[in-house]
């Protein structure tokens, strides 16, 4: 997209032949040469260029790296100073000076006046970028800076624009300018009403202070805009909120989501409940870990392999659990099927076991897994800020939740698990090797626990007792999904996530548990076999 | 009616009421401190305290052994009781020395010059008494009604009560409660109740009262005891193990299995918050952390380990793990929770009947050792418990 942009940029201006960077070193060699009385004319030209490279060589001519140099009698040609290189500046190349002509060569300095024209310029020139974002950026910082002076290039920037999404942070920056800066009461006035329309959490602090003095002067009409102006505001600001806390509970619920698969699947097959599940979690964060410190160690930290080592690890990750998956369910689980209350307690054994392992080998303190380079910072998307993160665990559940689906419809082991779950023994008397596909799918379930764990590590913490924080509210996605239900345990994962996170600004993170918990209990009254029960002809036992 | 099974229960009954009752507290009271006879205090109130666990693990006993339920959420329950009890203690410290303020001194930091209305019946003892029963019961009523009226049983009840627990742990870990505006004190957030002065008048600390507390006690676990011993006699007894065996079959004989389960959760959250009560005094505290999950689940493992659906095992298990704690704790810390979780699954995969089944499960072998060819295969008769 900024590609895009930057190409069309690019081709209008070439169509106009004006921000060239060639023309943008042409007028600035004419600044840099010119006479006091010529000066003005030429800054006008320049402030039409958006060109970078401008303020690049401003910044040069302020702290005095650019050169006058007589070449002949009648052509003087601008240098700039680059690292003890002097640089010509209409076309970059390097020029030698010969130590006999060292006296022609003379620092030429701005005087006071030029060097505040040139910064109005250099502060302005964003405005002029070929990025959209940067404009914009550019536009709010001048606007909240709330000068009179960029006023003029705001205007003008305005008029020019197209994109109606710069347009308006142009609008947004002129009206905040005014709000300082006003001639008379009607455009104070008018200002608030605008920004109100604009809905600018930048303005939000000046207009509620005008809204204060307003209200001590006795001036009830700009006071009742102002009010009205703020609700606005705080009706966006509201909605962004709400789309934060929406994808902070998306997030979090792709964890249960992952974790609760892990389990349904375990549990509808085999009929254990595996209380070590959340152990599994923490194998995950741990294993992260582990690469990220083998990657550091043999690649260095700066190192452009080392950004790589989160995308390794979610394999590995993968590998390892389900490897000691594996191993559990041929020492351990096999022993336990059809004992669910006696498996509960087993397999809660193993997690303090596991627990204890994690604190004596990595330490009782969280351990920091850092984030890859490419995860950092947010989407912006109408003020609302995503983080890369979050959206990163989100779509990693989907593609979660999509490999799984297909392994369960799609693959010879899939139509097994799904028969073995169905009917165990007529599953056997068919010749499906119902120990080898018991043994696959634990090892499966604790696989995807593990790539929980792994996205977990990017945003939450990596400890010893991480799986106990998720494995209570997990078994509650699977008791309300329904047994051994994945569509179940996925809809209620997201549920139950996003409910928690809408409860927990209003009702804080301990309050916002119960109820969800409270919440929980009484949708049991209403359908005690989850959202899916599983339908079977046999009573129970 | 006779209550025992065999005339080896009774005797051993009776040998022990001698024992708990009169021989230690006398050999604690008249003994002076160095003869080989006496008991310290220290050591009477560590005893007192395995027995409230004791009398804890017979209740959850109740419900897993005999009835079917496997209850996540006993410790919560006694946790309950202690804090009803512990409330009334902690308002009868008096005067803080440091601080100079009547009120528990957690109040006094935030900011409260009197007692708010929830706390207040609590400087009472007969009420505290009657809540520490209460409360538990009260809750696991309200719960009980909720959860067997739409049939939750097996696993997922186990799930729904360990989830209980953890929501009200989060709940007693505050210090305050913000609702609509308004801000509750809790009951101590992370510190807990502790530092207790006197109980019904008498310093709490001293020799004297100890001994009464540890009487009690003991007094009540074999009041408890004798009660499941006679139960399990009656028809009531009789339907409770039935549900166990076999809950859809007693439900289509019409018995209202769901009325059955309610009657016995409550009592065992009324026998467990009364274990919490004497716990309290003992012990000197009570926090949050008495209702962890992983409490809980630590009651399991002494019924498991000392014999469910036994009524000695649940007594047995409690001593002998807490045992094992104190020793391991001191000789090998780190090593501690791997140990506790390799008697989980020992118990569970070798053991079935617990220590009290041991002997049952090792005859077979004995009998092979000693060349003796076993009579019958005994079979270490198992009660088919799911």
């Amino acid at each position: 997209m900024k590609k895009a942009l930057f190409i069309l940029a690019v081709f209008v201006s070439s169509a106009f032949g004006e921000v060239d960077n060639e023309a943008t070193r042409d007028v600035l060699e004419r600044l840099a040469l010119a006479g006091k009385s010529e000066q003005t004319g030429v800054l006008a030209e320049l402030a039409q260029l958006g060109d970078p490279f401008i303020k690049e060589f401003v910044d040069a001519w302020r702290v005095g790296e650019v050169f006058s140099y007589e070449i002949s009698d009648t052509e003087t040609i601008v240098l700039q100073r680059v690292s003890e290189n002097y640089r010509r500046l209409s076309n970059d190349e390097v020029i030698e000076i010969p130590n006999t002509e060292s006296d022609k060569v003379s620092k030429i300095r701005p005087s006071r006046s030029l060097r505040r024209e040139l910064k109005k310029i250099t502060d302005t020139i964003d405005l002029a970028s070929p990025d959209v974002g940067t404009r914009m950026d550019a536009a709010l910082k001048l606007g909240l800076s709330q000068r009179l002076e960029y006023m003029e290039s705001l205007q003008s920037k305005f008029e020019a624009e197209s994109n109606a999404r710069a347009k308006a942070a142009f609008e947004e920056a002129i009206n905040i300018i005014i709000l300082a800066n006003h001639q008379s009461p009607e455009e104070l006035n008018q200002a608030v009403q605008r920004l109100g329309e604009l809905k600018s959490l930048p303005g939000r602090d000046q207009i509620s202070g005008i809204q204060t003095k307003a209200v001590e002067e006795g001036n009830s009409e700009l006071a009742s805009i102002c009010s009205t102006a703020l609700r606005q505001i705080d009706n966006r600001q509201r909605t962004i909120e709400r789309w934060g806390n929406l994808v902070r509970g998306l997030s979090l619920g792709s964890v249960l989501l992952m974790v609760a698969f892990g389990l349904a699947i375990t549990f509808g097959l085999m009929g254990i409940i595996n209380m070590a599940h959340g152990e599994f979690i923490a194998i995950g964060g741990y294993t992260c870990y582990v690469m990220q410190n083998i990657f550091a160690s043999s690649f260095g930290e700066q190192s452009a392999a080392y950004q790589w080592f989160f995308w390794v690890s979610l394999p590995i990750c993968f590998l390892v659990a389900g490897g000691i998956g594996y191993g559990l369910e041929k020492g351990l689980f096999r022993f336990l099927y059809k004992r669910p209350l006696e498996s509960l307690l087993a397999t809660w054994g193993l997690s303090m076991v596991m627990q204890q392992l994690f604190r004596l080998k990595f330490g009782a303190a969280n351990v920091q897994v850092n984030t890859p380079d490419i995860l950092i910072g947010n989407f912006d998307f109408w003020g609302i800020a995503l983080s890369y993160t979050r959206v990163f665990v989100v779509a990693f559940a989907g593609f979660v939740v999509v490999m799984t689906w297909l392994l369960l419809t799609k693959t010879n082991l899939g139509l097994y698990i799904r028969a073995v779950m169905q009917n165990r023994n007529m599953a056997s008397s068919l010749g499906i090797p119902v120990s080898r596909v018991n043994s696959l799918t634990f090892a499966f379930g604790c696989g995807l626990a593990a790539l929980a764990g792994a996205a977990l590590s990017q945003i939450g913490n990596v400890g010893p007792s991480m799986g106990q924080t998720y494995i209570v509210d997990s078994f509650m996605v699977v008791v309300v999904g329904g047994v051994g239900n994945l569509l179940g345990a996925g809809i209620s994962a997201l549920g139950i996530g996003t409910v928690d996170q809408f409860l927990q600004p209003t009702f804080g993170p301990v309050m916002g548990k119960i109820i969800v918990f409270l919440m929980i209990i009484l949708f049991l009254q209403w359908k005690p076999g989850g959202l899916f029960p599983t339908k079977s002809r046999s009573m129970d036992d | 009616m006779n209550v025992f099974d065999s005339k080896l229960e009774t005797r051993g009954f009776i040998v022990t009421m001698i024992v708990l009752l009169f021989a230690i507290p006398m050999m604690n009271a008249f003994f002076p401190e160095n003869s080989f006879f006496h008991i310290s205090s220290f050591q009477l109130s560590l005893w007192g305290k395995y027995v409230t666990y004791a009398i804890l693990a017979m209740s959850l006993n109740v419900l897993w052994g005999y009835t079917g339920m496997l209850c996540l959420c006993q410790s919560l329950f006694f946790a309950l009781g202690a804090y009803a009890f512990g409330m009334y203690l902690v308002l009868h410290i008096g005067i803080d020395d440091v601080y100079n303020t009547p009120l528990p001194v957690f109040m006094d930091f935030q900011g409260y010059t009197e007692l708010p209305w929830y706390w207040a019946p609590f400087e009472y003892a007969p009420f505290a008494v009657v809540a520490s029963l209460a409360i538990p019961g009260l809750v696991a009523f309200v719960f009980g009604t909720l959860i067997f009226r739409s049939r939750i049983r097996g696993v997922y009840f186990s799930i729904i009560t360990q989830a209980l627990t953890y929501a009200l742990m989060l709940f007693f870990f505050k210090n305050n409660l913000e609702l609509f505006g308004q801000s509750y004190i809790l009951f101590g957030g992370n510190n807990g109740l502790n530092d207790f002065k006197e109980i019904f008048r008498a310093n709490i600390n001293s020799a004297a009262t100890q001994r009464w507390l540890f009487i009690a006690s003991v007094v009540l676990m074999l009041s408890v005891y004798l009660l499941i011993a006679w139960v399990l006699k009656t028809k009531f007894g009789k339907v409770q193990q039935a549900i166990r065996d076999s809950e859809n079959r007693i439900r289509f004989s019409g018995y209202s299995t769901s009325t059955y389960k309610l009657l016995i959760f409550t009592a065992c959250a009324m026998i467990a918050g009364a274990a919490g009560a004497l716990y309290v005094p003992q012990v000197g505290g009570i926090n949050a952390n008495e209702m962890t999950p992983a409490k809980s689940l630590d009651v399991v493992v002494w019924v498991a380990f000392g014999g469910r659906g036994t009524k000695f095992g649940p007594i047995l298990g409690a001593v002998v793990v807490s045992l094992l704690k104190s020793f391991f704790l001191r000789a090998a810390p780190d090593s501690w929770l791997i140990i506790l979780g390799g008697i989980f699954i020992f118990t569970v995969l070798f053991m079935p009947n617990g220590l009290v089944g041991l002997p049952g499960q090792l005859k077979p072998w004995l009998n092979r050792i000693r060349g003796n060819k076993p009579l019958v295969s005994e079979e270490a008769s198992s009660p088919s418990v799911p």
